[in-house]
């Protein structure tokens, strides 16, 4: 007679038998993590691809909460956040899980993205997982911008004013192209209700899509790794990387650390410093949208001020705004600027460093000076570093392929 | 590693590092309102002034009585009481009885709604406001906080009437400093409490969750610094075998 726990697994691996014929789950498992192999020497910025990942289906869920007792209507909106925060049981948690979950997108989007500027994750042959990243970073840009807006404070109107109003600097179809976005002569509820349709549905379902395609172009040739050495050069007799480990039980118990560590940072922002002094959540803007008192100082969140100083840098309107996108359009091109035999920074030589070192000045500095009130010296130092800013990618172009680097090593190292 | 990880967290301290100097910049020197919201019963004395002083014109519209009453530890009768003049009900919200036509006829705009005002200006702000009223040389009320305020000093009758005494400055008028010229029912001393106990109940009014968040960040904290560390050990154990 058979042991309960035997038949227990026995059935069990007969109901994995009959879905495997109907769907393929455990294939599916087994090519993506226990038989995928990862390289063995992944550091601290390896856990910001999960860490995005958690906050996305955080922020869904939070987001889900919010939308049960949001109000998208000018005249209901504000307050309903402030019912929100006050009425609904637990709701001021969910308000700052979203608030404080948006902010630490952009921080651990940000790091992932200097990750790949770090060990060229970007270059040969994984630029389309570059590509569909950036364009989740665009699209993630839109849905903080429209999000911002749905609490209907003073920052969220008039950033959303100023936002907006750029496109108006368009030759010909920019006037009406703001009027279409605003779907009103001025930001009104409809506004309000449109950016609430594209922030809960159209946006996400895109994010999602995106996400989706970036993991597939991921796995497809594996991740990079900090020494920018391909783990599938060298393999064992089984067709195994040498220095490839399984993702799962190896990766998912690592990250499992990594995210937890970054809970407690988490945690300790929404519990004891959600607005982060104003910079998650803006003193101004917990005053109700007045269209007809202007803020004496209007400033996008600080994910975006890096761009706002690019923008506020260059006199002339049309120039600016043209600057401004192209500031994010230029990183879509860096695995061809990249011309470099090597891809990681430990192997290009301090020329690299030095560039890289600049470049990261350069966009903090950028995003402290695009939330200034903007005197006549702090205009100068704009100037000077989004001129550091493109200089990055003009001299990574010209230097890469004729910089001096170093021999790679035959395996990972530690 | 370790070095990688040390240059993000500094990274991220040197971005969040702005942010505190970020009231500072628009208002110039303010005081230091030293505020604590865990104090119960300067909120309850606050909650009362509110009432007296402040309900008459601006309203709290987004605070519930019987939340003030759960949170103050007073008790449901206690506020209908006390703090509750109007007919309002114990569970409706801080509303003035005030039409707003007639506001804006009789003051010329409707006073804002102070549900928030302690998370858009500030304790500090809230704190200067209150001791830096002042009578001017048209013989109206002034504020060095908010220039041309125009709100009256209502709490007069307790601070009494301050003077500003002037100095040069590159040869510019500026005012030095507030004289009291016409004590009031308080000492200054006494005054400052009062102040302290209402932007205290301000800064409670602005978020009535804040001493529950604080207190259940604690536990939530402990629970996951305990579990990253059970996490660790884990990580480490699995790990053992990679070389």
């Amino acid at each position: 007679m058979a042991k309960p726990a035997s038949n227990l697994a026995k059935s069990g691996n007969a109901l994995m038998n009959w879905i495997d014929q109907r769907l393929p789950v455990t294939a599916f498992w087994n090519a993506t993590m226990t038989g995928y192999f990862a390289p063995k020497n992944f550091n601290f910025w390896y856990y910001m691809g999960v860490l995005s990942l958690v906050i996305l289906v955080m922020q869904i869920l939070s987001g889900i909460f919010l939308t049960m007792h949001y109000k998208p209507s000018a005249v209901e909106a504000f307050a309903s956040v402030e019912y929100i925060m006050r009425d609904v049981e637990w709701g001021w948690l969910i308000r700052y899980m979203h608030s404080t979950g948006a902010s630490f997108f952009f921080i651990v989007i940000y790091l992932h993205m200097f990750r790949s500027f770090l060990y060229g994750s970007h270059r040969a042959p994984r630029e389309l997982v570059w590509i569909f990243g950036m364009m989740i970073y665009l699209a993630l840009m839109a849905e903080a911008f429209m999000g911002y807006v749905l609490p209907w404070g003073q920052m969220s109107y008039w950033g959303a004013q100023v936002i907006i109003n750029l496109f108006g600097a368009i030759p010909t179809i920019g006037e009406p192209l703001t009027e279409w976005i605003r779907g009103d002569y001025f930001i009104s509820d409809a506004t309000l209700n449109r950016f609430f349709a594209l922030h809960v549905i159209a946006l996400p379902l895109a994010i999602l899509g995106l996400v989706l395609m970036h993991l597939v172009a991921l796995r497809e040739n594996g991740s990079n790794n900090p020494d920018g050495i391909e783990i599938k050069a060298n393999k064992d007799e089984n067709g195994i990387p040498l220095d490839g480990i399984p993702f799962h039980p190896y990766y998912t118990i690592k990250d499992l650390f990594g995210i937890s560590m970054f809970l407690l940072v988490f945690a300790f922002v929404i519990f004891f410093w959600p607005e982060a002094g104003g910079l998650f959540l803006e003193h101004d803007n917990f005053v109700p949208a007045d269209p007809l008192v202007t803020p004496t100082h209007i400033k996008p969140v600080w994910y975006f001020t890096p761009y706002y100083a690019i923008l506020k840098a260059v006199p002339d309107k049309l120039m600016g705004v043209i600057l401004m996108f192209a500031a994010v359009g230029i990183l879509f091109f860096l695995p061809w600027l990249d011309r470099s035999p090597v891809k990681s920074i430990r192997y290009k030589g301090a020329w690299y460093k030095v560039m890289l070192g600049l470049f990261a000045i350069a966009f903090v500095r950028l995003g402290m000076l695009g939330m200034s009130e903007g005197t006549p010296e702090q205009t100068i130092e704009m100037r000077v570093w989004t001129f550091v800013y493109f200089s990055f990618f003009i001299l990574l172009f010209f230097l890469s392929p004729r910089a001096s680097t170093k021999p790679l090593p035959e395996r990972v190292t530690h | 590693m370790n070095k990688n990880i040390l240059l993000a967290l500094c990274g991220l301290l040197a971005v969040l590092a702005i942010s505190t100097n970020s009231f500072a910049s628009s208002e110039g020197a303010l005081m230091h309102a030293n505020v604590n919201v865990r104090d119960t019963a300067a909120s309850q004395r606050g909650a009362r002034l509110f009432v007296n002083y402040c309900l008459s014109c601006h309203a709290a519209s987004y605070m519930r009585y019987n939340r003030l009453a759960e949170d103050l530890g007073l008790g449901e009768d206690l506020v209908m009481e006390n703090l509750v003049f109007a007919d309002a009900k114990i569970g409706d919200t801080m509303e003035v009885a005030m039409r707003p036509a007639d506001a804006v006829s009789w003051l010329g705009k409707e006073p804002p709604n102070l549900s928030l005002v302690a998370r858009s200006r500030g304790a500090d702000w809230l704190y200067t406001y209150f001791l830096t009223f002042y009578r001017d040389e048209n013989g109206g009320w002034n504020n060095l906080a908010f220039p041309n305020a125009s709100m009256p000093h209502v709490l007069w009758q307790l601070q009494g009437i301050q003077q500003p005494v002037y100095a040069t400055h590159d040869g510019q008028q500026v005012i030095d400093r507030l004289e009291l010229a016409q004590p009031g029912l308080q000492t200054p001393a006494e005054y400052e409490e009062t102040v302290r106990d209402l932007v205290t109940f301000l800064e409670y009014l602005g978020e009535p969750a804040e001493v529950k968040r604080k207190n259940v960040g604690i536990w939530v904290m402990l629970f996951l610094a305990l579990f990253a560390l059970l996490a660790y050990a884990l990580k480490a154990e699995y790990w053992r075998d990679v070389h």
